[in-house]
């Protein structure tokens, strides 16, 4: 959220609120609506990349050892790569 | 030089849409206003327009498919009538909000239930707050003339907005009257090509249609409701424009014998044209009566209406639609706001009638007219009544 400006009145409202400036949805962190993160247990992961696939925000990425990780600034805590870990290596704990 | 000839209505409506030269026409048929897409499909089928004829699965698809189309930078049109308006309900604030001037014809039909296909104003009245500018045709020349003028007006980039133009189901759409049709040259120096402000391409990339969080959201509509109260200005400058071209003259608030009148009766739509009748014959009675009628429903015309309301004593305002649990009709509801500051106003008398169809005669209006100035106490704080209901 650091860096998104408003525009400040309703006369600065783009026309059709258009957004014309491409790649911007990356300036919003949605990571801040999270209640829970995951943690990964990389000692239970097998690397399977399930959790990757079924993340519906795409924000898990594969590092170059093979294991798996979360980018925070877009994680919204929704848990479902927890579900769907069946090596049950990731657990959402409380953030904060 | 244009052409003078007798027609269906719904007909002629195609008729005028394709003058305009839209790029793409999407639109389901229902009933009705099922002959203006239809009429559409073979103007398009027969080569004699050169636009995409997308048949959609349904309504709601239909005006999807046109902002698309729109937003693209397309010229676009669709039709349709009550439940298929309902069926686009969920589209139709996203085409305002996204300023995708959509031009629509639409042909007035009661909704549902019980299920009724006729004429009445409860279609449009439903999605009254959509942010879609609304004209009303009173007859088949103004169903043309507004449709080639809503094109203007909705691409003005003043306005980009989408607009309805409303034409009475049956009473007109299934209606033949003699029309003058602009030729495609008239048409033409009158509607400049479709400049959109920004459109879908590959090479300026744009998004469309975003997420607006609490942040913006007031902000946007705030813009989107100055942007049609605005819009006035381009629909008085279109009609002066047109009166020019055409010699046929356009007003938010039309005029039939108001000269001296002390009382008036308002109508909207094509009751207008019955209504005339009942006020000739109550001039020749000496009566100094006079009729309103409204063309322009949003952005509503306050102050057209506070001008023509001046020095009356009574106004009788007519309207096609319930607001239930309301405030009676939806066009005295206006009214009566338009005139609550005024310390000169008429007294006004609200009758809902005509629904579902039910026939409106001549002698209708004069009796609604003999009602409201026998002042009957009974009902006299009632804010509206039910003409023509049977059952006291």
């Amino acid at each position: 959220m650091k860096s998104k400006k408003w525009p400040e009145d309703w006369q600065d409202v783009n026309i059709g609120c258009i957004v014309s400036n491409p790649g911007s949805a990356r300036e919003y962190h949605t990571g801040g609506w999270r209640a829970q993160r995951p943690i990964c247990d990389n000692e239970k992961c097998i690397k399977c990349g399930v959790c990757y696939i079924f993340c519906p925000e795409g924000c898990i990425i594969e590092r170059k050892d093979g294991f798996f990780e979360a980018n925070l600034d877009y994680c919204k805590g929704c848990g479902i790569c927890a579900h769907e870990c069946w090596p049950f290596a990731i657990k959402m704990v409380e953030e904060g | 030089m244009g052409e003078r000839k007798g027609m269906e209505i719904a007909l002629a409506a195609a008729e005028a849409a394709a003058l305009c030269r839209p790029d793409v026409v999407a639109a389901y048929p229902i009933t009705p206003n099922t002959h203006v897409p239809e009429h559409l499909a073979n103007i398009v089928s027969e080569g004699k327009l050169d636009a995409e004829y997308i048949c959609v699965e349904s309504e709601h698809s239909a005006l999807s498919a046109c902002m698309g189309a729109s937003g693209a930078g397309a010229r676009v049109f669709t039709a349709t009538s009550s439940q298929g308006l309902l069926y686009m309900a969920e589209i139709m604030s996203i085409a305002s909000s996204m300023r995708l001037p959509v031009v629509m014809a639409l042909g007035n039909r009661a909704l549902s239930g019980p299920l009724n296909i006729w004429n009445d104003h409860s279609d449009i009245m439903s999605q009254r707050d959509t942010g879609w500018i609304s004209l009303f045709a009173s007859h088949g020349q103004e169903v043309i003339d507004m449709i080639i003028q809503a094109f203007r007006i909705a691409e003005d980039a003043d306005v980009l907005l989408p607009i309805n133009v409303n034409l009475d189901g049956f009473q007109l759409t299934h209606v033949v009257e003699v029309m003058d049709f602009p030729s495609q040259s008239e048409v033409d120096a009158f509607l400049p090509a479709y400049k959109p402000f920004a459109s879908l391409h590959p090479d300026h990339p744009c998004s469309m249609g975003t997420l607006g969080l609490p942040e913006i959201y007031s902000e946007a509509t705030k813009a989107r409701e100055v942007a049609i109260v605005n819009s006035r200005k381009t629909i008085l400058k279109v009609w002066a424009e047109w009166e020019k071209a055409f010699g046929r003259r356009y007003e938010p608030v039309e005029s039939y014998k108001m000269e001296g009148a002390q009382e008036a009766i308002m109508t909207m739509g094509s009751m207008g044209e019955t209504a005339e009748i009942a006020i000739d014959a109550l001039r020749e009675k000496g009566i100094p009566v006079g009729l309103l009628k409204l063309k322009l429903w949003r952005p509503f015309p306050y102050e057209d209406v506070r001008k023509a309301a001046k020095g009356l004593k009574s106004l009788l305002v007519l309207d096609r639609a319930v607001s239930f649990g309301g405030p009676g009709g939806p066009v005295a509801s206006e009214v009566r706001s338009s005139l609550y500051g005024e310390t000169d106003r008429p007294a006004i008398t609200n009758y809902i009638f005509g629904l579902g169809g039910r026939d409106v005669a001549v002698e209708d209006f004069i009796k609604m007219f003999e009602k409201m100035r026998s002042g009957d106490k009974k009902r006299s704080k009632d804010q509206y009544e039910f003409y023509g209901v049977r059952g006291e």
